[in-house]
């Protein structure tokens, strides 16, 4: 496999925090409400494993190096894996199990409902991850997979809605997330330079 | 066979009061013993007080304080249930002006001087005036209040006030018959508070709060000093904060610098940012939802991750006795 310890650098830096969090849990570090911890972690860390799955593109135009595009979709998963971890805490620290609520929430909650949408976006662009899907899906697998600019957003609308009284991290998550939208118009794309590598072919006259 | 089908009713073992807290009433008796017993010693042993509740981490005393802790009532008002670590009700805190985290305001509260101190008394008043902390508080002879706390964004704990009635100092400062409400303001100092420099703060500083006259009135209001035993933590409102066991933690403003009458129905922070979300009233109430969250259950913290200390919210967080005739006739899912 190409790129085998870069991939696997990847796979511990992602896993490592759920791990941490967990024993941090068990050594009563997280303070008297570990349940509401973790899930709002959780949460910002499929947030921030969205925005970097994002970047992997923009990173690979601007420097040349395949690696980035050979994690994309592992960080993809993760983000999905760390949804599945939040949604998991939210059932069991908030919900506390009682499923007739989240009926109750799901149907009265705006942030919830863009939430569980944002939440659908991801399961869809996880289960279609596989390479079978790609060549069953064809062209329209690109297609499908630009719903990830959707769920950025429905992720971003989710934590507007919580933040209560001061909006700057919320702001500095969302002024990412628009640079990296940003960067995907074609013409801002093609201005994209490379910084190493093959040569951009100028077509300025000196 | 012998099916045993639960009502939902019924309580779970996980809901029995662990035997170490049950038998620590005693020592909560013993505890007030002692403090009648130390009480009488001369005032260089009322540091002992500190030690009424375990893990109290000691504080510095401003003087008048240390003064009036020997004669406090203790117990004048307690609850069944276990009181709260001190540790969780100092380093779990909703105080936006020294950052959004619940860490934060242990973080960063330090640096918030609360000697010297003075309090503007204004409005509708006999005696008007700018008082000084330590001549502020000479009236009043401070009690023991263990009271629920609920907040709003549904966790709650049990917690040992140390203050005064709101009525006695009503009584000081003589309202006039134009007084409809009590307005109370927080400090405004950006220089020590970090969360009021934000440039992306929705909140419009100094922070706000009020009760009607009425209110103000009940037995159960009150302004606080102390808890767990000792002055109160910066993080926690020093010098002076307001405690209304009956509403939602966010009515009960901290590090309190002016307290005004007034008669018309004051503007309140919340209330100004999302009015929807945040009524006047902030009564607890689990038959109204926050929009955002159900208000019928509570996380009581601290609350394991295995073992969630979930119950169910009473109404008035369960002070429906002493205050549900304040409302009388008021429609409570219109004025929450």
């Amino acid at each position: 496999m190409r790129f085998a310890a870069w991939r696997i650098s990847v796979f511990v830096a992602s896993a490592i925090w759920p791990l941490l969090w967990l024993y941090e849990a068990l050594m009563n570090s997280l303070g008297p409400d570990p349940g509401k911890v973790l899930v709002d972690r959780l949460g910002l860390g499929t947030l921030i494993l969205l925005l970097i799955t994002l970047s992997m593109t923009p990173l690979q135009k601007l420097t040349g190096w395949a690696g980035w595009i050979a994690v994309r979709r592992q960080l993809g998963l993760w983000c999905f894996a760390y949804v599945v971890m939040h949604l998991s805490g939210y059932a069991a620290f908030i919900l506390g199990f009682d499923w007739s609520q989240l009926g109750v929430e799901l149907s009265k909650r705006p942030y919830i409902i863009v939430g569980a949408l944002g939440f659908l976006g991801l399961l869809v662009l996880a289960l279609t991850s596989n390479r079978y899907s790609q060549r069953r899906l064809g062209g329209r697998w690109k297609k499908l997979h630009r719903l990830v600019y959707l769920i950025l957003g429905l992720g971003l609308l989710h934590m507007l809605w919580i933040v209560r009284a001061d909006l700057l991290e919320w702001a500095v998550y969302a002024f990412i997330g628009a640079v990296l939208l940003l960067l995907r118009l074609p013409p801002v794309a093609r201005r994209i330079p490379r910084l190493k590598g093959r040569k951009v072919i100028s077509a300025t006259k000196v | 066979m012998l099916i045993k089908i639960s009502k939902p009713s019924d309580c779970r073992e996980s809901d029995v009061t662990p035997e170490s807290l049950y038998l620590s009433r005693r020592q909560m008796l013993g505890g007030a013993m002692a403090g009648i017993a130390v009480s009488s010693l001369p005032r260089w042993a009322g540091a002992a007080d500190a030690a009424r509740y375990a893990g109290v981490e000691p504080g510095k005393a401003p003087s008048w304080f240390a003064e009036k802790l020997p004669s406090t009532q203790w117990g004048a008002v307690t609850v069944n249930e276990p009181i709260t670590p001190f540790k969780d009700a100092t380093h779990y805190n909703n105080f936006y002006e020294f950052g959004t985290d619940k860490g934060d305001p242990a973080a960063n509260a330090g640096s918030l001087k609360t000697e010297p101190w003075s309090v503007v008394v204004d409005g509708e008043v006999g005696k008007p005036g700018r008082y000084g902390l330590e001549d502020f508080m000479k009236p009043y002879q401070l009690e023991e209040r263990i009271y629920r706390l609920r907040c709003v964004e549904a966790w709650s704990m049990v917690i040992p006030w140390i203050g005064f009635p709101i009525s006695a100092l009503l009584k000081q400062v003589e309202p006039t018959s134009k007084a409809k409400y009590i307005r109370f303001e927080t400090l405004q100092d950006p220089k020590v508070m970090p969360g009021q420099r934000s440039g992306f703060a929705l909140i419009d500083w100094p922070y706000v709060e009020g009760l009607r006259l009425d209110e103000a009135m009940n037995p159960l209001a009150i302004l606080a000093v102390g808890m767990y035993g000792r002055e109160l933590p910066n993080q926690n409102g020093a010098p002076l904060r307001l405690v209304v066991p009956w509403k939602y933690g966010f009515k009960s403003v901290k590090s309190i610098v002016r307290i005004s009458l007034v008669s018309e129905q004051p503007k309140t922070t919340w209330q100004s940012i999302a009015a929807d979300e945040y009524g006047f009233y902030a009564n607890v109430n689990p038959t109204v939802d926050h929009p955002r969250w159900t208000q019928a259950h509570e996380r009581r913290l601290p609350s394991g991750l295995f073992s969630p200390n979930v119950r169910d919210t009473l109404m008035f967080n369960g002070y429906q006795e002493e205050v549900a005739s304040l409302y009388a006739g008021m429609d409570l899912r219109k004025d929450y």
